[in-house]
């Protein structure tokens, strides 16, 4: 699995994830926060520390937010460049 | 100060890994002392088995020992290996992250018979750890308890009755995975005294016990009655880990061949003997007896005092600012630093290391002007005086070469990686003169 940035970011971008997070792994995707689904180790560090409740581990991002899912994994298929 | 100052962390764990990262970024020559001929701490010896994306995280902590200031100092213990005085004659500065080794007990009458032991041991039993008891016999037992509501809890549930064939192919030990396909384990019941809308479980963690094959996991509808409303107020990971409860709650049982029975409010009041484990009393509306043979108490974790540094007791860490120790008599100590669990005790995950270790790091970077400098700053005298001491001390380069034997062993089987668990073994591996290399 990993961990999923959704919607609430957008125009928050807080960033307190990238700090806590200890592969270094998550990345200004332009509108919002992404984090690498490859690089990500699931410890969790982020989700607690996101203001606005932004990030999920995969199976519990809500219904309305499951296309953050594949966005991700494109963004960074793409070679993880906005 | 002129010349790069050096330092002596204590503990190849996450937290003094972080710490030695963030020194040897300022170009601080660190040494990393280590109990063990292996790194990583609760890495290798804490995080389960069959969550091997976590363990990757081993990937970023061994960054810092490819810079050649860093070096690895494995099977050395300070207070035994390495006096106070060494340290000062040294090190202008030493930061201590030895953790919180010690597995709490429930404090229940009973909990001293055998049968019972704390889950910390269970898990450095399977995880390999060289001074872990062998609790194998818990093995033999059809019914255990675990009493507790975290992560740890879950973890040792899971490993308890998960299908072994699904754990052939993780680094556990060859003797754990025989130990576990012989298991007569059938019925798990985890105990907490918290109700669902307070347990610490991470939900996805949580979810992953429900979704174990040839598994039942069972809640009782009373149980979680009351749960939704009290989560209302809750945290995120309340909300879901109660919608998860009341889902099980729903569920009817498969008839599988396994059972977890996770019940909540309920305060464990004494272990049966008289010899061994026969039963578990537990105190919810009423009292109940559990007809277990083994109980396994996942209560936390506790620091232990380490000599010449002052301890709370109250809240098992070391009392510190910002990273720096602080006598409560004496005031700050020059030079001396806590990071990770003896730090802050025993909560949160890896990744909080990162930012818990980086405080400290940067505290001893900025007092690193004013310390006293040690008076020997060959890091050859360290090691030769090991070596008149009898220590044989693993390098990084030792390390490897266990590392690599477990990966020889694991391709043998078809897995990545088989643990050694027998630390004269590995000490051989480690310290041979001219093995292979690369």
């Amino acid at each position: 699995m990993t961990y999923v940035v959704t919607s609430p970011c957008v125009g928050t971008k807080d960033k307190s994830c990238v700090d806590v997070c200890p592969v270094d792994c998550i990345h200004d995707g332009g509108e919002q926060m992404l984090i690498d689904p490859v690089e990500c180790i699931d410890c969790g560090a982020c989700e607690p520390v996101c203001p606005v409740d932004a990030i999920f581990a995969e199976q519990e991002v809500p219904a309305g937010e499951r296309g953050a899912i594949e966005a991700a994994r494109a963004f960074f298929d793409d070679g993880g460049t906005p | 100060m002129t010349g790069a100052a050096r330092v002596l962390v204590v503990g190849a764990g996450p937290a003094g890994l972080y710490a030695a990262t963030a020194l040897a970024a300022a170009e601080v020559e660190v040494d990393v002392a280590e109990r063990l001929p292996t790194p990583f701490g609760l890495v290798r010896y804490g995080v389960a088995p069959d969550h091997p994306k976590i363990k990757s995280v081993a990937g970023v902590l061994s960054r810092p020992f490819s810079s050649p200031g860093v070096r690895f100092l494995g099977n050395v213990e300070v207070g035994v290996d390495l006096t106070p005085a060494d340290l000062a004659r040294h090190y202008d500065a030493v930061v201590y992250a030895t953790g919180a080794p010690v597995g709490r007990m429930a404090g229940i009458e009973g909990e001293d018979l055998p049968g019972s032991a704390p889950a910390g041991d269970f898990v450095s039993w399977y995880s390999g750890h060289p001074d872990a008891p062998d609790l194998s016999p818990l093995l033999a037992s059809r019914r255990v308890a675990v009493i507790g509501a975290g992560n740890v809890a879950l973890d040792v549930v899971r490993l308890l009755v998960k299908d072994p064939a699904s754990l052939a192919g993780t680094d556990l030990p060859d003797h754990v995975l025989a130990a576990l396909r012989a298991s007569a384990v059938t019925d798990v019941h985890l105990v907490a005294r918290r109700g669902p809308a307070q347990v610490r479980f991470t939900p996805a963690e949580l979810r992953e016990l429900g979704e174990l094959p040839g598994v039942d996991v069972l809640v009782a509808a009373e149980d979680v009655a009351g749960a939704l409303a009290e989560a209302a107020d809750g945290s995120r990971a309340d909300r879901a880990n109660v919608d998860i409860l009341c889902e099980w709650a729903r569920r009817a049982p498969g008839g599988r061949d396994r059972r977890v029975w996770l019940r909540f409010r309920r305060r464990p009041v004494r272990l049966l003997g008289p010899d061994r484990v026969s039963g578990l009393v537990v105190r919810g509306e009423r009292e109940e007896l559990l007809p277990v043979q083994g109980v396994l108490h996942a209560v936390g974790y506790g620091a232990v005092p380490l000599p010449g540094l002052p301890f709370d007791r109250d809240s098992g860490t070391v009392p510190h600012v910002a990273g720096r120790v602080v006598d409560p008599e004496r005031g700050v100590l020059p030079g001396v630093y806590v990071a990770g669990w003896l730090k802050r005790g025993a909560t949160g995950v890896i990744g909080t290391n990162k930012a818990d270790a980086g405080e400290t790091a940067a505290s001893l970077l900025a007092d690193l002007p004013g310390l006293r400098r040690a008076p020997d700053r060959d890091p050859g005298s360290v090691t030769a005086l090991l070596s008149r001491r009898g220590v044989p001390v693993v390098t990084w380069e030792g390390w490897r070469r266990i590392e690599r034997e477990e990966e020889r062993l694991g391709a043998r089987q078809g897995r990545a990686v088989a643990k050694l668990a027998d630390l004269p073994a590995m000490l051989a591996l480690a310290t041979r003169p001219g093995g292979p290399r690369g």
